[in-house]
């Protein structure tokens, strides 16, 4: 049997779970790049979709700007805000160390 | 015979509560007892909150004693565990919400708070409400009431389940590719995805955002038009909700159906290979055919590439609306990091599921550097393509008349480890949620194996008075709603 060509490879995969941060351990990283490569063959009859000059759709309104008027109203309180914070310092959210 | 509150149909509650025959807090008791006898093995909630239902009953019940009370005052509900209650347990069904507790109602829970309605718990859902058959939450799968080896549908299987087994009189669910339509099949039930901008999303956690709606779960149409007049509204609070008038759902139900057209879309028909799907198909259009309504064929050429196209858009969208969960605000935090990034990847590797991540990679890599055009702008397109279709096919008819899935409801544990087979099982819902119409599930039968088959209806936009009207028809003609599983 003819092995067809793999849609997506190892470094990719650790590309794109770099970018949606995902730490994946190597039994996760060659189960998504199967069941990816997969999904990606199932998606190859999108190319074959007639779109010449359709225009693309974001949402299934009619979107429109909704204006209303400019006035100050209560926020959350910040004992409210800060309530799920897994970790926190005073009224922040404590995070690690950021700048070297 | 002596029939216990809870098997009684939320009509009937609401008419027993006006009229001071039973009060809230009986039949909120009614409820939780019958949760406490039969969830065990169903398990359609993550979270039941009795001492807080009983507080919200009393108060309804004082507010009826003071002629302070509207429609569904007193009325007990299921709500999908993705929606914001202040001050409860949320979790979408998943790890990374495991201990959240919204700091605000959601729009529509507002809404039910002012009606005075009593929220029972929180009903399970595939986690992020990304699956087809619940068995992704977190908290472990929910049980088809019918048949506890099937699943019940997904992702709002626990609110169709509750409904089901009589846990809940009515709940709501929430729908981004099938999921109140396809529980609601599959547990014999009522559903309805209402148009896009019909409900407001705000405090919906968010899924994909241009596909997202929320709905009511209930045993028949009136059901579906009570709630849809509570929660149809126009809110500032989400820039998508519609800034126009709802009809009252109530005063359709009634109505003659006689002289309507029918369409029937030979991409949908062709596909059924299911015997006892095609069954009841068959047998619908006999129903409909006797109450005065016309059939005509037509065609939506751009329908095979649904699936594809959803399964770009959605994933893309959940990437983007998911990249929120960092172990900053709130959800959980991994324990042990070496720096922020790695605080974020360890986090977010440990909180979210199989299905989650799966589609966080497909949607990461659809919008990734050198392949959106290929994908998510190909995908875009088609959307319109589709919609299209629709527009084209409501020229010539009222109302779209299709199967909701391609089977009946199948084994827990079947296509879990095939997550194409799993998609596929959406293919007759999702190109409704991609247009934007409103869809509705229909207790249509039963398979040889007893289990419930759906039918599904589809509207033009913010036709859904259309749908409960037809709907409330058909179950004038049919008992299969009336049906319910020996528990």
């Amino acid at each position: 049997m003819k092995k067809t060509e793999s849609k997506i490879t190892p470094e990719q995969v650790d590309y794109v779970a770099h970018l949606g941060r995902l730490h994946l351990a190597p039994e996760e990283k060659r189960k998504y790049q199967a069941q990816l490569d997969d999904i990606l063959k199932y998606m190859d009859m999108l190319a074959e979709a007639p779109t010449d000059d359709v225009l693309p759709m974001a949402g299934p309104v009619e979107l429109y700007t909704p204006f209303r008027e400019d006035e100050v109203k209560p926020s959350l309180p910040l004992e409210e805000a800060l309530a799920n914070a897994p970790a926190r310092v005073g009224t922040s959210f404590l995070v690690p160390k950021v700048i070297e | 015979m002596h029939t216990n509150l809870y098997e009684k149909p939320a009509t009937e509650l609401c008419k027993l509560l006006a009229n001071k025959e039973a009060s809230s807090v009986e039949i909120t008791r009614s409820f939780l007892e019958r949760i406490q006898a039969v969830e065990e093995r169903v398990r359609a909630f993550v979270t039941v909150t009795p001492d807080l239902a009983i507080e919200m009953a009393q108060e309804a019940d004082r507010r009826i004693a003071a002629g302070n009370n509207g429609p569904l005052t007193g009325l007990p509900i299921a709500v999908k565990d993705n929606m914001c209650v202040k001050g409860r347990r949320v979790t979408c069904g998943s790890r990374i919400l495991a201990n959240f507790a919204p700091p605000y109602d959601a729009t529509v829970v507002r809404l039910m708070r002012e009606a005075g309605m009593v929220i029972l718990g929180m009903a399970n859902m595939d986690e992020f409400a990304m699956g087809s058959s619940t068995e992704t939450s977190y908290w472990g799968p929910t049980r088809n009431p019918w048949n506890p080896e099937m699943t019940p549908g997904g992702s709002s299987g626990g609110p169709a389940a509750a409904v089901a087994a009589m846990e809940a009189p009515v709940a709501l669910g929430s729908d981004t590719g099938g999921s109140i339509r396809l529980p609601a099949g599959f547990c014999g039930v009522t559903g309805i995805k209402p148009t896009y901008g019909a409900v407001s999303r705000y405090g919906l956690v968010a899924y994909a955002s241009s596909l997202d709606q929320i709905g009511p779960i209930g045993r028949d149409a009136r059901d579906m038009a009570l709630i849809l007049n509570l929660i149809c509204s126009h809110d500032p609070m989400d820039s998508t909700s519609a800034p126009m008038e709802h009809p009252d759902f109530i005063s359709v139900l009634d109505k003659p159906v006689k002289g309507m057209t029918i369409g029937l879309p030979s991409e949908f028909f062709s596909k059924l290979e299911d015997p006892d799907v095609d069954k009841v198909m068959s047998e619908t259009r006999v129903v409909f055919k006797s109450m005065g309504i016309s059939f005509i064929e037509l065609s939506l050429p751009h329908l095979d590439y649904g699936i594809a196209a959803y399964y770009i858009i959605a994933p893309s969208e959940a990437s983007s609306n998911l990249a929120r969960f960092d172990g900053v605000k709130y959800g959980h935090r991994s324990a042990q990091f070496e720096s922020m990034i790695d605080m974020y990847c360890r986090t977010r590797a440990e909180g979210f599921g199989p299905e989650v991540k799966r589609r966080i990679m497909l949607g990461t890599y659809a919008l990734s550097s050198g392949y959106y055009d290929a994908y998510y702008l190909k995908a875009a397109k088609i959307r319109t393509l589709i919609t299209n279709d629709f527009k084209n096919a409501f020229r010539t008819c009222d109302a779209i008349l299709c199967p909701i899935a391609p089977t009946p409801p199948f084994k827990i544990g079947e296509k879990i480890d095939d997550p194409i087979q799993m998609y596929l099982t959406d293919v007759f819902t999702i190109p409704v949620n991609m247009a934007g119409l409103p869809g509705m599930a229909i207790p249509g039968g039963f398979s040889r194996n007893g289990l419930p088959v759906g039918i599904q209806l589809i509207a033009p936009h913010f036709q859904e008075a259309r749908l409960v009207q037809l709907a409330s028809a058909f179950q004038r003609e049919t008992d299969h709603h009336l049906k319910s599983p020996v528990l």
